[in-house]
């Protein structure tokens, strides 16, 4: 499990290898990759994910705080075998571990975008963990974003005052019917500070402020949750599919490191605001 | 006053070629031109910031007053800024009381260590500092990558020392400039420059001309400060990039750029379709107008969208 344990090693990784690079500048900067294998993942063995997980971001950056991610299961619908969690890893980063989706046992979600904060030309890994503890990763390269684009919030006011506001959006698919495939939204308004910036007044790091801990359930059965970390672009944005049980009310709940708590109820059939 | 600015050109030249000066750029200086009595600009290139081109990718200024010097951004190396003060130099020896800083980005801050002399004030918008804390260090790592550590290494953080919050008069002898900071649009930090004198407004990237508008701060933001700016009575506009223009037509085509924008980013949200399609997409219809467009306008939908989601 991903806690604060663990992002202090990645941060405090991440850091390191910035100071390596800024050293070998030159040169080839090091793949960061085994150790966070080591570190994430606990050294466990990587499989090829070519036919279980796949991952879509642009080839670059636009924004780099805004950079838009899917991440798909892919076993076949007949393979005995489900996908547990997801954790997507962006190795550049100063925080490379930036979200760990876990996917409900019944809810067979198979598709979840977001959007994450991209520092540097990096690699991006998704790996995903099968209920047979076999883990299988998919990669794909991104360039860095160019211009006056930085990984910061645009507007920290108005970051500010939507927190904790949640919004929830059914979207209509084609094929929807009682047990069908369904896709939605929700989004987070929360600045999602990263920690990383220094105040120039007091000389002290603004201390980070985001959301850790995301909960969705149709009724009582859990959808889909996240653990985030501050690579999660500000106002937190995670759009998926899954298959409905029936249940009339969809819930959201969201956890921040201040310990605030956001709680929100739908009924499902409302096509969300 | 063309001759007079030639000729001190000259003498500027001929000092520096006999003065010890460490940096081994010295080409001196920018090319200015006089657009109103006593008020000059420099024309930056449309282009990204580049080794080659050393940062010199946006608009910078000076303006002239009977007892002193305001300088309003420095460009994006220290080298453009020294070669800035170099040609202010050659026009005038009054003292450069005032630096102005119109907004955050690199290409606008990061020669202000050419200025950083005694009696010289650093100014900016209330937010300057705050968005120099939150991007300064990660932009100097960016373009020490792309620029190369000999243009990078030497740039510094400067946060102003005088904060704009609202309107604020500065006297440069018998030459009032009015400074107005604004709310989020371009960036969360835009200042304007006015020169009540010549009617000479300096809008910082508040608006591009020719080069793409980008959207670093609010969308809807901006649009409503444009509708503000352009009851403002000047006669023309600095931009931050491209050519001086007429006011208020000057805001025309990023006015139009800014509503396509934003009317295609609403239109894909109403329908559904993803951010992705957005960066796709949106404002695809302004592709011939701008230069730069391929740099900018799909990180300008992807901005868009990720905000007008929350209306």
């Amino acid at each position: 499990m991903f806690g604060y344990r663990q992002l202090r090693v990645a941060i405090l990784l991440g850091a390191t290898l910035a100071a390596l690079n800024a050293t070998s500048r030159a040169a080839e900067p090091d793949d960061p990759w085994p150790g966070l294998v080591q570190d994430i993942f606990n050294n466990r063995q990587m499989n090829d994910g070519a036919e279980v997980v796949g991952i879509e971001m642009p080839y670059r950056a636009e924004d780099a705080a805004i950079v838009p991610v899917t991440l798909r299961t892919k076993l076949s619908p007949d393979d005995s075998r489900r996908v547990k969690a997801i954790t997507l890893v962006i190795d550049q980063n100063p925080a490379p571990m930036a979200a760990r989706f876990e996917l409900g046992g019944e809810a067979r979600v198979t598709e979840i975008s977001t959007r994450v904060r991209v520092n540097s030309y990096t690699n991006v890994h998704a790996v995903a963990e099968l209920d047979d503890g076999q883990l299988y990763v998919a990669k794909t390269y991104v360039k860095a974003s160019g211009g006056c684009s930085a990984p910061a919030a645009k507007n920290p006011e108005e970051a500010k005052n939507r927190l904790g506001q949640i919004r929830y959006r059914q979207f209509a698919r084609p094929d929807q019917g009682p047990s069908s495939t369904r896709e939605a939204q929700i989004m987070i308004g929360h600045p999602n500070n990263s920690g990383l910036q220094m105040d120039q007044l007091t000389q002290l790091y603004i201390p980070a402020f985001f959301i850790n801990e995301l909960h969705l359930w149709q009724d009582n059965s859990l959808v889909l949750s996240m653990e985030g970390g501050i690579s999660i672009s500000e106002d937190p944005n995670i759009r998926f599919t899954y298959v409905s049980n029936g249940a009339k009310l969809f819930r959201a709940e969201a956890k921040d490191t201040e310990g605030h708590v956001f709680q929100k109820s739908w009924r499902v059939d409302d096509p969300g605001t | 006053m063309k001759h007079r600015l030639a000729f001190s050109l000259m003498l500027a030249v001929l000092a520096i070629s006999g003065a010890a000066i460490s940096s081994r750029a010295q080409t001196a200086n920018v090319a200015v031109n006089e657009v109103a009595p006593g008020l000059f600009v420099h024309i930056g290139e449309i282009a990204l910031m580049t080794r080659q081109n050393e940062g010199a990718i946006a608009n910078v200024g000076f303006v002239v007053g009977e007892s002193a010097v305001a300088v309003i951004d420095t460009g994006g190396s220290v080298r453009e800024g020294r070669q800035l003060l170099a040609t202010i130099r050659a026009v005038t020896n009054k003292p450069i009381r005032y630096v102005i800083n119109t907004h955050a980005h690199p290409d606008h801050i990061f020669g202000n260590a050419a200025f950083s002399e005694k009696g010289t004030v650093f100014v900016g918008h209330k937010n300057l500092p705050q968005a120099l804390s939150r991007r300064g260090e990660f932009y100097i790592d960016a373009f020490r990558q792309i620029m190369g550590a000999e243009l990078i290494d030497e740039v510094r953080l400067v946060p102003p020392k005088l904060l704009v919050a609202g309107r604020f008069k500065i006297d440069l002898g018998g030459r009032t400039l009015t400074l107005r900071s604004w709310p989020t649009a371009h960036s969360d930090s835009d200042l304007t420059v006015f020169d009540e004198t010549t009617r000479t407004l300096f809008s910082g990237d508040l608006v591009f001309l020719t080069h793409i508008p980008v959207m670093d701060g609010s969308i809807r933001g901006w649009m409503g400060v444009m509708s503000e700016l352009s009851a403002l009575p000047a006669l023309r506009v600095v931009p931050g990039h491209g050519p001086v223009g007429k006011w208020p037509a000057a805001l025309d085509d990023e006015r139009r750029y800014l509503e396509t924008l934003a009317g295609d980013a609403r239109a894909l949200i109403d329908r559904g379709a993803p951010i992705t399609a957005a960066a796709e997409s949106a404002a695809a219809s302004e592709r011939d107008r701008w230069q730069l467009f391929g740099d900018y306008n799909a990180r300008n939908a992807t901005a868009a969208f990720s905000q007008i989601e929350w209306e």
